[in-house]
């Protein structure tokens, strides 16, 4: 109980510190890097509530897919970051007793609900079913009662793919692409020229 | 004892530096945007721990599709800011009137 303790104090700290840190570095790179961390640490806590397939799925998909594609993005562009950050120390104090006080009441919120509200009276975590593991058990209901939902997905995930490849397509002029049907089409009377020579003269185009 | 009470104050925390982000980074939408993954971290967090302490497993379902909504978001927020770069090759968004929204 103690080691799951530490564990848990451990993971939190690292996440809220590597939150904090992705939006306070001077650097965007420094901060995609410390959003992976925050996502890691987060796998972490959701292992510590055994809900492994979900740590699993943080990892492959926010680590593996967004992060890097995040990362792409900024080393991509050339951006004068300096410039970006003007305003920073700015709007320093506003945000900060805006996110004073919304900690504040989603600290009591969270307290009460986890006192009195459903979840109060289970005081340990179980991720899944008994003898069953977390895996088995998101598939039996994912695949059953909320398989339309997972289609759903599906679609959701097709149309932002589509989505992002019409918006970062261009075609650029003076590239020369292979144009199956004109090669087809072409016959010997539109492909050749037959120029009659004299002798001691050249051809000029 | 490690309760729901701490999971859940972690992901109000979490969230609220995500909101925090938001607002000192006004300029830098890179930052926002990752500030939008980290408030949704800290939605599926809640998520996991009310599912975890109600034995309930539809929690881990709504997580995952909480999951593939940022997901899609990221891959069309950062195609749309790739293009918005190269129509104007800067990404300060608060001189982003070109539409006079």
């Amino acid at each position: 109980m103690a080691l799951q303790a530490i564990a848990f104090y451990l993971l939190a700290f690292t996440t809220l510190a590597a939150g904090l840190l992705v939006v306070s570095a001077r650097n965007p790179v420094h901060s995609v890097l410390f959003l992976i961390t925050a996502f890691f640490s987060a796998a972490g806590l959701f292992v510590l509530l055994g809900a492994e397939f979900l740590a699993m799925l943080l990892i492959v998909v926010y680590v593996g897919a967004v992060a890097v594609l995040f990362l792409f993005v900024v080393m991509m562009l050339d951006v004068d970051f300096e410039e970006l950050r003007k305003g920073f120390a700015q709007y320093l104090p506003i945000g900060g007793l805006v996110a004073g006080v919304l900690t504040l009441e989603m600290i009591f919120v969270a307290a009460t609900v986890a006192t009195n509200g459903a979840a109060g009276k289970n005081a340990d975590p179980l991720a899944s079913p008994v003898g069953v593991s977390n895996t088995e058990a998101i598939g039996r209901v994912l695949y059953t009662d909320y398989v339309f939902f997972f289609q759903m997905a599906g679609l959701v995930l097709l149309v932002a793919m589509i989505g992002a490849i019409v918006l970062t397509l261009r075609h650029k002029p003076g590239v020369k692409r292979q144009n199956i049907s004109k090669q087809v089409a072409r016959s010997p009377k539109t492909g050749m020229e037959l120029v009659q020579i004299k002798p001691g003269e050249g051809i000029s185009e | 004892m490690i309760g729901l009470s701490h999971y859940l104050i972690v992901a109000a925390i979490l969230f609220t530096i995500g909101v925090f982000g938001i607002f000192v980074n006004r300029k830098n939408i890179i930052v926002i945007l990752m500030s939008i993954e980290l408030i949704l971290l800290a939605v599926n967090i809640n998520l996991v721990a009310f599912s975890a302490y109600l034995h309930d497993v539809v929690g881990q379902i709504f997580a995952m599709f909480v999951l593939t909504v940022a997901a899609a978001e990221a891959a069309v927020g950062l195609a749309i800011l790739v293009t918005f770069f190269r129509n104007r090759g800067d990404i300060a968004v608060d001189d982003a009137s070109m539409m006079k929204g």
